[in-house]
């Protein structure tokens, strides 16, 4: 028990996999491999918009507008398609991370220039950017007929049985996986999480962390923006709304400490794959739908307070032989 | 102490601070009294019948049931913490509501369910933050999940419209017939000035300030920091309630998706009025003007057919402008001052 | 003289309201160790901060090895050469031992178009670091399982990975155990014989005769005198220090003991203190002596209800006390200064009216609401009584000077007109000036009936004030001492530990 908690990653698989096998022994067409890479699919915004959020929280931050900025950009990149000419997919992904990039950064530097708190400023343009596509849009949504035949093609290619926006959450995942362990910019951002006085004293600076990670963060969603809007064949203005709670969840569910400095791309990639399979499983065992959301929020009050058992700060040791086992088989 | 000389040299230490006129004139209170003299003359001057008492009666609707629950977000984010549940626990209450009103209950126990539901779910925030330990924005990320997928099990996509007439009466009708003040706005007022005297003038409410100013100092100095917490809680889920009870009595409909998104409103309200998101300074008249303030701006622009959604973003431009400025214009003066 | 490897010319720093730095000049030279003195404030760490590209001068030059050099970031300081190890261990609790010694300088390998950590090469070299400084723990443990003595060691190891020319050691030896403070030591020959220049911070005298070759002295801001460390006294420097001769004699005054107020029987928890036991006289003055992290915070932190023991009684005037939170501790009296001010102490950015009047705020409720009136007349007279320094009552206490923050924290606790006050390293920190004054009224407290409880990790001073002395080790009560039974090497000795044989014991209270 305690070396779970201490590898939460692991117990968190370990969950994961104890509830597959559960929901399949009730539901056996869950376990058929279809429907498996299905829980994939249909997870594969939520891996990509949670390792943006993942290097937010690390250095303190939050991101409220992953999902405005998601919606905002989709609708821009639909416009693009309906009026432009007609592309190859992958130019509207760019088209997709470059609006989304550009979005983040103008929190990163409110957040990081001005010092702004991050709540207050992805709060403020979480409005903006929900207003804004309907500005923007006219108030009208743009419906599949109107965006042209490559624009929806993109996300539906597959390949091994998994749709492109999956692949593309594997190259995501891989890309972000080596910035975090084996860069020193990425590492950086641990430092600035864990103790910006300190990070300084490094050289390491915690305003340009703050505009590169939310630029980051951007740029995710920004890519999810296009797939989403493309792959769902709409654009409007209550795309993925309130989804940025679903992607913090899974952050912590994951074990991404909201303290920051604290939290992997593992962990993360996890705790979305949790909520993934809980909200898939839900039709295959003929549950109500409805039930998705309060599971989710008994999910994330779990999860918290499992790590604050395996977080929670021991006494000191100042007795010599103290009685540590007794100390360690609480834990 | 005793080698230096005496107070003799020094001048008296004084009971006020030297206040000088501007100090008082750039306060973030004076700000947003300004502000919100401004809206009403832009308004008047925009559409003339925004003044009709009726028009403004029936704008205080809009932002009273928000402006109650802004109340008690302020003391929480005066000690650091903060509820992003209140938007679940308006539709939790009034979920409440509804399925006593569908057991045939009268007005008098609808209401009380309706805030008895917010109490529990007050004190469900409490205890898990307050025993826990984890920041208050994930737990109630958790309970805000939990609160809202409960009224969604419940309902699923159905809809309670059947209620009592005396029940709706009370959120339709105005409380006295002049001025017709709404029972919402009342409320909002006679809280208001509750909240006031408890903050600014109780002991208790002086703990706040400290325990937002530093938690650990304000233990150490006997202040029963978890209980204050405990408390704020529930008094943030039991005006929630209230404000369900008030929600479904104006509109006699209730919905999974009641007050979606209110947890946002609420926190800019208490961000515009003053309140600093790290904890320890902040003042309830300026979240009590800041809430006139977007309100009644709101209000205006519907009458100039603003559409909602644009009204959404000019209120996010005027949340980081509001606080953004006071930096900019720190800097701007510092640059001109110092070379730091 | 040692070539100078670092020379600072005529270094001013203005900060609103205050010239930080004043013309300051000094040199440091190759294998030498220069203590850097003088009271907080006077612009050590200003001077720490400019070396280390924190701040920038509004004027002056640093020099390297005669190449004029301008750090405007904290990088340049230390692609310069110049390492500083801080005060408080400024490091990642949640990264490893090798990951804090390269943090901002970390090795990389191109791989392709992207240039990565070369953890491998971080790894071993760490490691060898740390074999170099014989420390005892490996390059991947993660920080926070280490003590605060071995976080020491990784900031030198951090200073060692560069080979940095310059060492800054900013009062190291604050929160080390006497063993500790002698390894640390060590290493600091060490560094010497390699060549580097070192420039020493500490308030200990006996440290910085110890270790120091030279010595800079500044007093608000300007250099007040420099020489070699054997040619100068300690009443010298004292003086230079505080601009004016220091009493360093404790007066002792004679206060006649009265009843006991305070009677703690087998107090103990699972890993911190335990069987902790000793009684308590009105009027006495009661030291707690060890090293720091011997449990005597922790002790007393659950005497006043901060934490719950998990046997033991304590008796206040003969009544049993059932300690929930710290309000049942000052209800019956008691109170604790503690030893943190700025997290533990003072709510800062609240004014000092609202600071003193905190842990008393019932007694200004009249009805229901507050009475500023009374509340005022409180302040003013403890504020009075404590020589508080300010413009106003309403000033914020983040805008006073540590002892005056100090005094507003002490304030708050007699305000609650206490019985038995629980002094925790009062004079950390505190300039030599503010000490003596610290210490005076400590006596005058007790005078005026309170039973003093005072924690402290000074030698002198436990001895100088206090009336019997308890000495702690690793949590538990190894030795007390009746005034005039005692001496400093029998104290020091129970206080490390060691088994000496010609203890002078008395009964055990």
């Amino acid at each position: 028990m305690t070396w779970l908690l201490r590898h939460r990653e692991a117990a968190l698989a370990i969950l994961i996999a104890l509830m597959v096998t559960g929901v399949s022994l009730y539901a056996p067409a869950f376990a058929a491999p279809s429907s498996l890479l299905g829980v994939l699919n249909d997870t594969a915004f939520l891996f990509m918009l949670v390792l943006g959020q993942t290097m937010v929280i690390l250095t303190r931050g939050i991101d409220l507008s992953v999902a405005a900025n998601l919606a905002l950009t989709g609708m821009l990149v639909a416009l693009i398609g309906q009026y432009g000419p007609e592309l190859p997919g992958l130019l509207y992904v760019a088209f997709g991370i470059i609006i989304g990039a550009g979005l983040g950064m103008l929190i990163g530097l409110l957040v990081g220039g001005l010092g702004i708190p991050p709540i207050v400023v992805t709060l403020g343009a979480l409005a903006i950017y929900r207003g804004l596509i309907v500005v923007i849009g006219g108030g009208d949504q743009v419906n599949a007929s109107e965006m042209g035949q490559s624009f929806q093609a993109f996300p539906k290619i597959s390949f091994l049985g998994l749709t492109s926006p999956v692949w593309i959450a594997i190259v995501v995942s891989l890309a972000t996986w080596v910035f975090l362990t084996r860069s020193r910019t990425g590492r950086g951002l641990y430092a600035v999480g864990g103790n910006p006085v300190a990070a300084r004293y490094c050289g390491i600076s915690l305003s340009r962390a703050q505009v590169l990670v939310y630029t980051l963060s951007g740029a995710i969603a920004g890519l999810c923006g296009y797939l989403w809007v493309a792959r769902f064949g709409v654009a409007y203005s209550e795309i993925a709304l309130g989804y940025e709670l679903t992607v913090i969840a899974a952050c912590v569910i994951g074990g991404v400490s909201i303290g920051g400095g604290v939290g992997t791309v593992a962990g993360a990639l996890l705790g979305a794959l949790f909520l993934g399979v809980v909200v898939n499983a839900l039709p295959t065992m003929q549950v109500s739908p409805f039930w998705q959301m309060a599971i989710a929020g008994a999910v994330i009050l779990g999860a918290v307070v499992l790590n604050a058992r395996a977080e929670a700060r021991p006494k000191k040791l100042i007795l010599r032989n103290a009685r540590l086992s007794a100390s360690k088989g609480s834990a | 102490m005793e080698s230096v000389s005496k107070a003799a040299a020094r001048a008296p230490i004084t009971d006020r601070l030297p206040r000088k006129l501007s100090d008082i004139l750039l306060s973030w209170e004076a700000i947003l009294l300004a502000l919100l003299v401004a809206v009403f003359v832009a308004n008047a001057l925009a559409t003339p019948w925004f003044l009709d008492i009726y028009n403004l009666a029936d704008a205080t609707y809009n932002f009273s049931e928000k402006a109650i629950i802004a109340l008690p977000m302020a003391l929480l984010i005066l000690v650091r913490e903060i509820d992003l549940s209140v938007g679940a626990i308006v539709a939790l209450s009034a979920l409440g509501v509804g399925l006593a009103a569908s057991a045939g209950l009268g007005a008098p126990l609808l209401i009380i369910v309706g805030i008895a539901v917010g109490v529990l779910c007050g004190m469900f925030n409490g205890l898990l933050v307050t025993s826990i330990g984890v920041p208050s924005i994930v737990i109630t990320i958790g309970t805000m999940s939990l609160f809202r997928g409960i009224a969604q099990v419940s309902l699923g996509d159905q809809a309670i419209t059947s209620f009592p007439e005396d029940f709706t009466a009370l959120g339709q009708s105005y409380l006295i017939a002049w001025p017709p003040i709404p029972l919402s706005f009342t409320l909002f007022l006679i809280f208001s000035v509750l909240f006031v005297l408890f903050l600014h003038k109780t002991a208790t409410g002086r703990t706040l300030y400290a325990i937002g100013a530093n938690p650990v100092a304000a233990q150490f100095s006997g202040i029963p920091v978890a209980r204050i917490r405990f408390w704020l809680f529930t008094l943030s889920g039991t005006l929630s309630g209230l404000a369900g009870v008030l929600l479904v009595s104006r509109f006699g409909v209730v919905r999974p998706n009641a007050a979606l998104g209110w947890e946002l409103d609420v926190i800019t309200m208490v961000i515009f009025g003053g309140v600093a998101i790290a904890g320890g300074s902040g003042t309830i008249p300026g979240v009590v003007l800041a809430a006139f303030v977007l309100g009644f701006a709101t209000f205006g622009l519907s009458l100039l057919n603003v559409p909602g959604i644009v009204i959404t973003v000019l209120l996010g431009l005027l949340l980081i402008t509001s606080i953004a400025m006071p930096i900019v214009l720190k800097r701007l003066l510092s640059r001109g001052g110092s070379s730091r | 003289m040692a070539p100078s490897i670092l020379s600072l010319k005529g270094l001013s720093k203005q900060f609103p309201g205050v010239k930080a730095l004043d013309d300051v000049s000094f040199d440091l030279s190759a294998g030498s160790v220069t203590a850097l003195i003088g009271e907080n404030g006077a612009g050590k760490s200003t001077i720490v901060k400019i070396l280390t590209g924190i701040y920038t001068p509004d004027a002056g030059t640093i020099s390297l090895s005669g190449t004029q050099r301008h750090f405007s970031t904290p990088r340049d300081a230390w692609n310069a050469g110049i390492a500083a190890i801080h005060q408080e261990t400024v490091m990642f609790d949640e990264l490893s031992v090798a990951e804090n010694v390269f943090m901002g300088h970390m090795p990389t390998k191109s791989a392709g178009v992207a240039k990565l950590v070369d953890w491998p090469r971080i790894k071993e070299r760490t490691q060898s670091l740390l074999t170099r400084i014989e420390a005892d723990f490996d390059a991947t443990t993660p920080l926070k399982r280490l003590s605060v003595a071995q976080k020491h060691m990784v900031e030198v190891a951090r200073a060692l990975s560069h080979d940095a020319r310059v060492v800054i050691m900013d009062e190291p030896t604050a929160a080390l155990s006497r063993h500790e403070i002698d390894e640390l030591f060590e290493l600091v020959e060490t560094l010497k014989g390699e060549g580097r220049a070192i420039l020493f911070i500490s308030h200990k005298f006996d440290e910085i005769f110890r270790l120091s070759d030279r010595w800079v002295c500044l007093r608000d801001g300007k250099k007040v005198g420099e020489g070699a460390t054997g040619e100068v006294s300690e009443p010298d420097l004292v003086k230079l220090m505080v601009g004016r001769p220091i009493d360093q004699v404790f007066p002792k005054r004679d206060i006649p003991l009265g009843e006991t107020v305070l009677t703690v029987k087998g107090l103990s928890n699972a890993t911190e203190f335990d069987d902790i036991s000793f009684s308590l006289k009105k009027g006495e003055i009661l030291g707690f002596y060890g090293l720091v992290g011997a449990g005597r915070s922790e002790a007393m932190q659950c005497l006043f209800g901060l934490t719950k023991p998990e046997r033991g009684t304590i008796d206040v005037n003969g009544e049993r006390l059932v300690l929930k939170a710290p309000s049942d501790a000052i209800a019956a009296g008691l109170a604790y200064v503690p030893e943190d001010r700025q997290h533990e102490g003072a709510a800062l950015p609240l004014s000092i009216r609202e600071n003193t009047t905190l842990a008393s705020l019932t007694e200004h409720v009249r009805g229901v609401f507050l009475s500023r009136q009374s509340e005022r007349a409180a302040t003013r007279s403890l504020g009075e009584r404590l020589d508080v320094r300010a413009a106003s009552w309403e000033t914020a206490v983040e805008d006073l000077s540590g002892g005056n923050q100090q005094k507003v924290v002490i304030a708050k606790w007699l305000a609650t007109k206490p019985k038995i006050i629980i002094l925790d390293e009062p004079t950390k920190g505190i300039d030599v000036g503010s000490k003596a004054a610290v210490h005076d009224f400590i006596g005058e407290l007790a005078e005026d009936g309170l039973a003093v409880i005072l924690i402290t990790s000074e030698l002198p001073e436990a001895m100088g004030l206090s009336d019997r002395i308890i000495v702690m080790h690793e949590g538990r009560i190894v030795d007390a001492f009746d005034r005039g039974s005692w001496t400093p090497e029998a104290i020091v000795a129970s206080a490390t530990g060691a088994e000496a044989a010609q203890r002078h014991k008395v009964s055990a209270p």
